[in-house]
């Protein structure tokens, strides 16, 4: 790692050259700013045209309070949950040995390929009215958890594998054999050096929570006050006209998702460094 | 023992998370038989969705294929004022709220937006085709982009400077040499964003307007079927895009590069 950055801070000679090299960062910046950047600063401007006073306003609400508080206290309890099953599960993939690993290995990303909509409906199909259980969570907080588990799945685990994978079992053999017990050895030895792993994880699926729409529109119910999260509200109020209403509530969730991003940048950051 | 909870207990949580609610898909949607699964599929309705939803994807992934692979070589191999701007505002759609995205294009291209003129011009952003691609390259933008840029780092440019002093052309440098290196990681990067504008609902769902038979993608078609009480035909088309998820998670076992090369 740390010899891959002095390699680029030595040779930022670029494949192309110096010519190519601005023509690439022109191509690419403009590109960005026409895709991501326009739009998003047409958002941040709308909602600041009508003024403060008018943001402070629609964004108190209290259906819009109420659905920001939802929105983070669920996806907080989304992202504890992953912290927990994706550790355990990723610990069973690399660790463990059972017939069918490689397809359940594969199946972890299924929640990544699978539009929304139909993972929404698919919850729906077991866990709504009807389902072949006989348990019905349709239009509860449970069944947005629930939404919000199965879309989140893939984030803890693929983060926390691939250092599994590398992380030398040696250490853990020497615990054991000094007399340490398996809790003790996850707790000192595998635990510390899995976490920034953990962390970025659960901070990329706490970001996707606190977004999501496609997997919670059609298993939440989306009641104002009880199951509404922030990005139907948005959807409503845009549906409704109130332009600056559904703005003011957007420009906190691309608030939220900038900090994520930045704590995501700190974890790398903090991982770089214990390797090198 | 311990192992074998864990084991049990992770195993489990999949299988009600996931096994249990895909596989139930597939059989509502095959329970009356094949037959009636293909008619709910195969009405116009139907097939102009999924017809939209690959042409959709036709363009914005080789879009984002491209522009993906300049930025990726932007970021790696030149360094410029506002670089670590760049790279955040890139992993941005992958923390964003898809309805924020939705509606960022909405205020652009909309009424009294900075670019709601182009309609008055007869370009047609919004409800129609352009504004809907314009939301799926948003959303997919960053997959190809995280996927070459590690590879493009570990790679390194000694290659390319000796190819560079014996007199090849930009061109011929990364025709020979750099893309042979990347290209396991820019076809794993396009598996990744073909199934994410395939799958885009909120984004897509804000700027289309969901006009019936015109600006109707499939997973749209999916929510408009089930709330129109058509329960097998939202059943059928899920299981079409659900198939198409499929087909992705293998491609992306088949294009992974790293596990290989470690």
């Amino acid at each position: 790692m740390a010899a891959d950055a002095l390699a680029l801070e030595r040779a930022p000679r670029a494949v192309t050259g110096r010519a190519g090299g601005s023509l690439a960062r022109g191509v690419a910046t403009g590109y960005l700013s026409l895709v991501v950047l326009l739009p998003l600063a047409a958002l941040i401007w709308t909602s600041r045209a009508s003024g403060l006073g008018t943001f402070w306003e629609q964004a108190t609400r209290p259906e819009a309070v109420a659905a920001l508080k939802l929105t983070l206290g669920v996806a907080a309890v989304c992202a504890l949950l992953n912290a927990v099953a994706g550790t355990a599960i990723a610990w069973t993939l690399v660790r463990d040995r059972f017939p069918g690993k490689g397809v359940v290995d594969a199946l972890i990303d299924l929640p990544f390929a699978l539009p929304t909509i139909v993972a929404g409906l698919t919850l729906l199909a077991l866990y709504g009215s009807g389902g072949p259980f006989g348990i019905d969570v349709a239009f509860t907080r449970s069944a947005l958890l629930l939404a919000l588990l199965f879309v989140t799945l893939p984030f803890v685990v693929r983060a926390v594998q691939p250092v599994l994978l590398e992380l030398d079992s040696e250490m853990e053999e020497a615990a054991a054999s000094l007399g340490a017990r398996p809790l003790a050895v996850f707790r000192r030895i595998v635990f510390p050096n899995l976490l920034p792993a953990i962390l970025s994880g659960v901070a990329l699926a706490f970001a996707r929570a606190v977004g999501e729409f496609g997997a919670v529109v059609l298993i939440s119910g989306n009641l104002p006050f009880k199951t509404e999260v922030a990005s139907v509200y948005i959807f409503g109020q845009l549906q409704s006209g109130n332009e600056s209403g559904a703005a003011a509530v957007s420009v906190l969730l691309l608030v939220i998702s900038l900090a994520v991003l930045l704590a995501i940048g700190a974890f790398r950051r903090w991982r770089t460094r214990h390797d090198g | 023992m311990a192992r074998y909870a864990l084991r049990f207990g992770a195993l489990g949580y999949l299988a009600l998370l996931l096994f249990v609610p895909v596989g139930l898909v597939f059989y509502r949607a095959f329970e009356h038989g094949f037959g009636h699964a293909w008619e709910a599929v195969s009405t116009h309705q139907a097939v102009h969705a999924l017809e939209l939803t690959l042409l959709i994807a036709a363009i914005a992934v080789p879009a984002n294929t491209v522009f993906g692979i300049v930025l990726a070589l932007a970021l790696v191999r030149t360094r410029f004022p506002g670089r670590g701007l760049v790279n955040a505002i890139v992993d941005l759609p992958l923390a964003l709220s898809p309805v924020v995205v939705g509606l960022a294009l909405f205020l652009l291209y909309g009424r009294g937006g900075w670019l709601g003129g182009l309609a008055g011009h007869g370009v047609k952003i919004l409800f129609a085709l352009p504004g809907m691609v314009l939301a799926t390259m948003f959303v997919s933008l960053p997959f190809v982009v995280r996927e070459v840029v590690p590879v493009l780092r570990e790679i390194g440019t000694d290659q390319e400077q000796a190819a560079e002093t014996l007199g090849a052309s930009p061109l011929q440098i990364f025709r020979r040499i750099t893309f042979p290196a990347i290209r396991w990681a820019v076809a794993y990067g396009v598996v990744l964003t073909t199934a994410r504008a395939i799958g885009e609902f909120g984004a897509v769902s804000v700027v289309s307007g969901r006009i019936e038979g015109r600006t109707e993608t499939l997973p749209l078609y999916v929510q408009a079927q089930f709330e129109g009480f058509d329960t097998p035909g939202a059943y059928a088309a899920s299981v079409v895009l659900a198939l198409l998820a499929i087909a992705t998670v293998v491609g992306l076992r088949a294009f992974h590069p790293r596990e290989e090369t470690a």
